[in-house]
C-alpha cells in the first residue's frame, strides 16, 4: 500500500507536468499577446511590458522559469490586474468554486443513487420509466442551457429563488441544480442498471434465502457491489463538475475561479492561465486517486501494490 | 400423484413416521413470459420426513430448482406464480403465509444451499458477517454469541482456524472450502430442513465426495431433514434414503434408493439409470435417452415421456397415467403398470 502510494505520487506529478507542459505550448501557439495595439499602447511601452514579464526571452528560457514557477508554486501577479497575484485570485476565487464544486458532487450523487435504486427496484414500473426519461433529459440537455431555464423559471417567473450571485444557501439552489443534473443523470442511469445486475446474482438469493428483510438485502448486499461501477465514472465526473463550475459561475455571476479564468484566456494573462491549468489539474489528478482508493475499499479483492493493478 | 405411506420406510434415526417435516401436495407453479405461459412444476406432491434425505432428481429444466423455490417461498413474483397445491411444513401452511411470516421461516426453519459457492457468497462481505446476519436478523442473539456460533459452526463443516478466518473475504478461500462456508452459514439457525441445489456439481470430485460426506456427518449431529436436488445419480447413490424422480414438472417414479436402483418401474428411471456410469455395469456402454423432454409452455395432455419411451402407446399419449402404488414405499405413473393395460 505505502509503496503503491509513493508510486501512485510520482505518477501524478509526471501527469501535472505533461498537463502543464502542453497547456504552455498550446497557449503560445495561439497568436496574440497580452498587450496588444487594440488597447492603444505603444510599441516601446509594449516591449517594455514584455521585457518586464519575461515575454521577450525565447520560449524555452519562458519555459523554464515556468517550470519553476511550478515547483515554488508562484507565478507572479497577474499581468491584467497587476496588484493581484496569481495565488491571491486562486485563493479568493478557489473557496467559492470548490464550495460550488462540492455541493454539485454531493448532490448528484445522494440523489443519483437514490433514484437509480428506486428505479431498480421499481424495474419497468411507472417510478422506473419517469426516473428514466428524467435521467435522459438531464444527460442531453447542457447545464448552460438549464442554468437559463431554471432563472427563467424560478427567479423570473416564479419569483422564489434568486437568480445570482452566492451570497446565502438560498443563492446555492441554482447554480448546484443547473450543475448537478447532468452527473445526477448519468449516476442514475447506472446505478439503476448496476443495482439490477447485482439483483440477479446468486448472494443477492443466498441473502433472501436466509430471511433478511427486503431493505438489509438492498443495502448491505446489493448497493455496495452495486457502487463499483458508480465509483469508476466518479473521477470523470468530479472533473466534468469542477470545469463546469467555470460555465455556470460566469452564468450565475459567481465570483468564484470561473470568471477569473474565462478572463484570463481571453486576455492572455498567461500567469493565471498557467496558475489555474496547473492548480485544477493538481486536483483532478489528486481526485482520481482518491477514486483509487475508495474502489480498493468497496472491493478486498482489489488490493493497491505497487504493480498498479489488481 | 397419490402419496405412499411412508410408515414403513427403512430411515435412519426415525422411530416411528408420525407427520412429515414437510408436506408438498399437488404443487403447481407457472411462469408468465412474453412467450406465453411456462407451466414449471405440474402437481408435484412428496414428503419429507425427520431425518431423511430425499434427492429430487431428473434432467436440466425438469422443475427442480423452482419446486425448492417454492417451498422457500422465493419463487420471483412476477413472472412466477404458484397456481395451485399446498405446502406444509411441521403442519403449517405456508403458500398462504405473508411475505413477512415467510421471511422469518426461511433461514430459521428451512435453509437452502446454493449450487455455485463462488458465486453464492457476497465478495464484499466478510465471512463472519456473512454467517452471523441471519441468526441475527431471526433472534435476539447478542452479537459476540453469534460469533461463537459462527465459529463453531465452522468448525463443524471442518474449516480450521474459524476464529481468524470469519475476518476474510471470499475470495480468499478455495471453492470447497466456500461450499463449506455456505453450508455452515445454512445451518446456523439450526434449521429442520435442508434444502440443497445441486451443492456439488460445481466442485470437483474429490472435494464432492468430501462435501457429501459432511452432509451425513452433519445430518448424524443434527438430525436435519435434507432434500438435496441433482441430475447426479452417482450423488444419490451415495446419501440418499429416498428419491423421486422428476420429468417435465412431475414427479413421475418415487421410492426408496434400493427400489429407484435395483427395481425401477418407470421406463424414464430405467432410462435414466441407464445412462449412469455404474460400477456393477462396467465396460457396458451408456446409454443416454434419446430426445428431449416437452415443452413447457404447452405441456402433452397424456404422458409426457410419450414421444422419447421406447414402450409407448396409443393410450399414453392421450391420457395422463394413474399413479400406481407398487409397494408402501414405491409409486410410479406409467400406463405399463396399469392394471387396465396389462390385461
Ligand atoms: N424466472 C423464470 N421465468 C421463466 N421461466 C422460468 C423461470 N424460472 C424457471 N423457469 C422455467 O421453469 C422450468 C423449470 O426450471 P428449473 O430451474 O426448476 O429446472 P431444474 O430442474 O432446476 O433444471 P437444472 O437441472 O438445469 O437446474 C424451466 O423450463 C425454466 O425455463
Ligand atoms: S405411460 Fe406410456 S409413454 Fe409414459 S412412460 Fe409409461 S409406457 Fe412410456
Ligand atoms: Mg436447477
Amino acid at each position: 500500500m505505502a509503496r503503491y502510494i509513493v508510486k501512485r505520487f510520482f505518477i501524478m506529478i509526471i501527469t501535472v507536468l505533461v498537463i502543464a507542459t502542453l497547456t504552455f505550448f498550446l497557449m503560445h501557439s495561439i497568436p496574440g499577446s497580452p498587450f496588444n495595439q487594440e488597447r492603444g499602447t505603444s510599441e516601446a511601452v509594449q516591449a517594455n511590458l514584455e521585457a518586464f514579464y519575461g515575454l521577450d526571452e525565447p520560449l524555452y528560457v519562458q519555459y523554464g522559469m515556468y517550470l519553476k514557477s511550478i515547483v515554488t508554486f508562484d507565478f507572479g501577479p497577474s499581468i491584467k490586474n497587476p496588484n493581484q497575484t496569481v495565488n491571491d485570485l486562486l485563493s479568493r476565487g478557489f473557496p467559492i468554486s470548490f464550495e460550488l464544486g462540492i455541493i454539485t458532487i454531493l448532490v448528484a450523487l445522494i440523489s443519483g443513487v437514490t433514484l437509480g435504486i428506486i428505479a431498480a427496484l421499481r424495474h419497468n414500473g411507472v417510478i422506473d420509466y419517469l426516473a428514466m426519461t428524467f435521467a435522459v433529459l438531464g444527460i442531453s440537455v447542457p447545464n448552460f442551457v438549464l442554468a437559463t431555464l431554471v432563472i427563467q423559471q424560478f427567479a423570473v417567473n416564479w419569483s422564489i429563488l434568486p437568480a445570482a450571485t452566492w451570497s446565502s444557501s438560498a443563492h446555492m439552489v441554482l447554480p448546484t441544480l443547473a450543475l448537478a443534473t447532468g452527473p445526477m443523470a448519468i449516476i442514475a442511469r447506472l446505478t439503476r442498471s448496476s443495482m439490477l445486475e447485482v439483483l440477479t446474482q446468486d448472494y443477492i438469493k443466498m441473502a433472501r434465502a436466509k430471511g433478511l428483510t427486503p431493505m438489509k438485502i438492498i443495502l448491505k448486499h446489493a448497493l455496495k457491489n452495486a457502487m463499483m461501477p458508480v465509483v469508476t465514472i466518479l473521477g470523470t465526473l468530479v472533473a466534468a463538475i469542477l470545469t463546469g463550475t467555470f460555465v455556470i459561475e460566469k452564468i450565475f455571476a459567481i465570483p468564484g475561479m470561473g470568471k477569473y479564468f474565462v478572463e484570463s484566456i481571453n486576455g492572455r494573462d498567461y500567469p493565471v492561465i498557467m496558475g489555474t491549468t496547473v492548480f485544477y489539474s493538481s486536483i483532478l489528478v489528486f481526485m482520481l486517486f482518491l477514486v483509487d482508493v475508495a474502489y480498493s475499499l468497496l472491493d478486498p479483492r482489489i488490493k493497491l501494490n505497487a504493480k498498479g493493478g489488481e | 400423484m397419490k402419496l405412499a405411506n411412508y410408515e414403513k420406510t427403512e430411515v435412519k434415526n426415525s422411530v416411528k413416521q408420525e407427520e412429515p417435516v414437510l408436506h408438498v401436495k399437488d404443487l403447481e407453479v407457472t411462469f408468465k413470459t412474453y412467450g406465453g405461459t411456462v407451466q414449471a412444476v405440474r402437481g408435484v406432491s412428496f414428503d419429507v420426513f425427520k431425518g431423511e434425505t430425499l434427492a429430487i432428481v431428473g434432467e436440466s429444466g425438469c422443475g427442480k430448482s423452482v419446486t425448492s423455490s417454492a417451498i422457500m417461498g422465493l419463487i420471483p413474483s412476477p413472472p412466477g406464480e404458484i397456481t395451485n397445491g399446498r405446502v406444509l411444513f411441521k403442519g403449517k401452511e405456508l403458500t398462504s403465509l405473508s411475505k413477512n411470516q415467510l421471511r422469518e421461516i426461511r433461514g430459521a426453519d428451512i435453509s437452502m444451499i446454493f449450487q455455485d459457492p463462488m458465486t453464492a457468497l457476497n465478495p464484499t462481505l466478510k465471512i463472519g458477517e456473512q454467517l452471523t446476519e441471519g441468526i441475527r436478523q431471526h433472534t435476539s442473539i447478542s452479537s459476540e454469541d453469534a460469533t461463537k456460533k459462527a465459529v463453531e459452526m465452522m468448525k463443524l463443516v471442518g474449516i480450521p482456524n474459524p476464529t481468524e478466518r470469519l475476518k476474510q473475504y471470499p475470495h480468499q478461500f478455495s471453492g470447497g472450502m466456500r461450499q463449506r462456508i455456505v453450508i455452515a452459514i445454512a445451518l446456523m439457525c439450526e434449521p429442520e430442513l435442508l434444502i440443497a441445489d445441486e451443492p456439488t456439481t460445481a466442485l470437483d470430485v474429490t472435494i464432492q465426495a468430501q462435501i457429501l460426506e459432511l452432509f451425513e456427518e452433519i445430518q448424524q449431529k443434527t438430525g436435519v431433514s435434507i432434500i438435496l436436488i441433482t441430475h447426479d445419480l452417482g450423488v444419490v447413490a451415495k446419501i440418499a434414503n429416498r428419491i423421486a424422480v422428476m420429468y417435465a414438472g412431475k414427479i413421475i417414479e418415487v421410492g426408496t434408493k434400493r427400489e429407484i436402483f435395483y427395481q425401477p418401474n418407470h421406463p424414464y428411471t430405467k432410462g435414466l439409470l441407464h445412462s449412469v456410469p455404474r460400477l456393477d455395469l462396467k465396460g457396458k456402454p451408456l446409454e443416454p435417452i434419446e430426445g428431449t423432454p416437452p415443452d413447457l409452455f404447452a405441456p402433452p395432455a397424456g404422458c409426457p415421456f410419450t414421444a422419447r419411451c421406447p414402450h409407448a402407446m396409443t393410450v399414453c399419449e392421450k391420457i395422463m397415467p394413474e399413479t400406481t402404488r407398487l409397494t408402501e414405499t414405491h409409486d410410479a405413473d406409467c400406463w405399463l403398470l396399469d392394471e387396465r393395460a396389462k390385461k
